[in-house]
């Protein structure tokens, strides 16, 4: 199945049996609009943003390392066998929906994404799927994806006064930064 | 026995509150009387499974204004995972939701098995079955006890994890620990099943049986459970598909919806087991839909045993999998494939999956993006009982406030996973 009938259409991609549906970020309501009410995907599964920064720096065979020695909390400084596919952007918002009929036989699903950068607005489909209010409030709290046109958007799993998006690849892993007396 | 006649209206309506589905605002005009009370229940109550905050406005004992706040248990699962090997990622999932560790461990394994690409023997298939149906009624068990408990039924609690017991004695048999147990590998089990397993679990699925008739003999015709649970916390079908409701919650409101059936992951298609569903969206359905869901995975449990097959319980991989021991001593091959695995781990091929399965709470997926490395990019849960609090707003719309309780608990949610 075809869909490029999808507004703001750019690809769809077939991986591991799964399908993606990449729309334009601007007419991602008119895509989720279309979607639940012409091919029947009732049911938002999930919100997932996810970061790509340092997705595309080089990454080679073997232990990566910068003079000062390997730094194993850098993504990927362990080394892969090839570069990975590059990114459009550096964030990508995944919108796994599933088409829910009482007593059916089969669960057939979509990943519908859209691609942004630091900053871009993402509209908000809680007028499409309201179970969506919460998956965009993660989305912002964790992320930082600002979801345009949603009703009540504040963070949700941080306290309010917050500083920052920890699930963010420029995010520290916990603690308070350490320096130590050779560093200068 | 599947389903029940409908014993009162299917409620039909629609309640969702706008602009924002997940929160209940007061009328002004109401508001200007003055007689709106604010009440904070939780973060620390005894009756919110954990630490759930719902900022609730009461108009005398009625809930006019109801607010979740969520939070208090982040404790950053997701980013944690990004910094450790694919291998021992493995621990956090089940550390998320606390009650029903198997099947998070599970999700997060198949997902891993899915990008590896491959298939683990059939005797590892069927005993991950198992244990995850053992771990289900554990679930169910836990939200039986506690639930009724805030209702008063105190004895409930004490002959529901008499049974808990047992089946964490199960688990500490096959596994070693009686909770977390990390069993479940990419490519089959940590462990092959011990010997005297068969007999133990044989035993502990007859008396279970038996068991879900006694809880029910306590509850289900019981004249004060009744008044408590029936025409409580009204859910209609369209109101939960669109607040993206799932497992038992989903069941409850009639909609005839189980990833087992739908979707099967496991040899789910090769065991006999009916899907409860009744349409009344209250409470007390939500309760029936759990005992028959205990009895029905007590029957899932017997087939298991019935068709475990024999066999390998792991792939013989060497790239994914750790080499038997006793080859360190005698292959250098062996002991690098081993120092190999247990430092650096096993490399992922790049992409993106989401893998969805049916938990005890309900659709349970885990979202993964690899980079081809050895630790994974990206994990993402999307959490049946996150979901379900969002209906909160719904659900105690002008419910008593005596009731709330009782809702809360109909949702079974375990805030470890709400949080994550």
């Amino acid at each position: 199945m075809s869909w490029e009938a999808v507004p703001g259409y750019v690809e769809e991609r077939e991986a591991y049996g799964e399908t993606t549906v990449v729309v334009e970020r601007e007419r991602l309501l008119e895509a989720a609009l279309h979607l639940r009410d012409e091919a029947g995907f009732n049911f938002l599964a999930d919100v997932t943003p996810t970061d790509y920064l340092g997705w595309d720096r080089p990454r080679v065979a073997g232990y990566w390392a910068d003079p000062r020695g390997r730094d194993i909390n850098t993504p990927g400084s362990w080394g892969l066998q090839s570069q990975p596919e590059p990114r459009p952007r550096r964030f990508s918002v995944s919108y796994h929906l599933l088409r829910l009929e009482s007593g059916a036989d089969t669960a057939p699903r979509l990943r519908l994404q859209v691609w942004c950068e630091d900053g871009d607005p993402v509209p908000s489909v809680v007028s499409a799927w309201p179970t969506a209010d919460w998956h965009e409030r993660e989305a912002w709290d964790m992320m930082g994806i600002p979801v345009e046109g949603h009703p009540n958007l504040r963070r949700i799993l941080m306290e309010d006064d917050w500083e920052g998006h920890p699930l963010r690849k420029d995010y520290p892993l916990g603690g308070e930064p350490v320096r130590f007396s050779d560093a200068e | 026995m599947a389903v029940a006649e409908p014993k009162s209206a299917i409620y039909e309506g629609t309640r969702v509150p706008a602009p924002i589905p997940t929160v209940l605002q007061v009328d002004p005009a109401l508001r200007e009387t003055g007689d709106i009370l604010e009440v904070n229940f939780g973060p620390n109550h005894p009756s919110t499974h954990g630490v759930l905050r719902l900022v609730v406005e009461l108009n005398g004992e009625t809930v006019v204004g109801l607010q979740a706040v969520i939070g208090y248990l982040h404790t950053g699962f997701e980013k944690n995972m990004e910094h450790k090997t694919w291998w021992k990622a493995i621990t956090y999932p089940e550390r998320i939701d606390y009650v029903s560790f198997q099947n998070n461990e599970l999700v997060f394994v198949l997902a891993i098995e899915k990008l590896l690409g491959i298939e683990p023997p059939p005797k590892a298939q069927w005993m991950r079955m198992l244990l995850c149906e053992l771990n289900r009624i554990h679930s169910h068990l836990v939200w039986l006890g506690t639930s009724a408990l805030e209702l008063g039924a105190m004895s409930m609690f004490w002959y529901c994890f008499r049974e808990r017991d047992a089946i964490l004695d199960l688990f500490e048999l096959v596994t070693g620990v009686r909770m977390h147990t990390r069993y479940f590998q990419a490519g089959g089990l940590a462990e092959d099943v011990p010997t005297g397993f068969d007999d133990e679990c044989r035993a502990f699925a007859d008396t279970m049986q038996k068991r879900v008739d006694e809880y029910e003999a306590l509850l289900t015709g019981q004249a004060i459970w009744l008044e408590r649970t029936r025409g409580v916390g009204l859910l209609s079908a369209a109101d939960a598909i669109a607040l993206g409701q799932s497992g038992p919650v989903l069941r409850a409101s009639g909609v005839d919806w189980d990833l087992r059936r739908q979707q099967p992951y496991l040899p789910y298609d090769e065991v006999d087991f009916d899907v409860p569903v009744y349409p009344n969206g209250d409470v007390y359905d939500r309760y029936r839909v759990h005992m028959d869901e205990m009895r029905q995975s007590t029957r899932i449990v017997q087939q298991a045993l019935e068709g475990m097959p024999e066999g390998p319980w792991i792939v013989d991989d060497r790239k994914i999998v750790l080499p038997p021991r006793h080859e360190l001593h005698t292959s250098m091959e062996s002991l690098i494939h081993h120092f190999k695995l247990v430092t650096e781990g096993y490399r992922v091929p790049e992409g993106e999956v989401y893998v969805p399965i049916e938990s005890p709470r309900g659709e349970l997926g885990c979202y993964l993006v690899s980079d081809g490395g050895s630790r994974p990019w990206r994990v993402k849960f999307r959490a049946p009982s996150f979901v379900a609090l969002e209906a909160t707003a719904t659900l105690m719309r002008d419910a008593l406030v005596a009731d709330l309780i009782a809702i809360v608990g109909s949702l079974d949610t375990v805030m470890g996973e709400v949080d994550r």
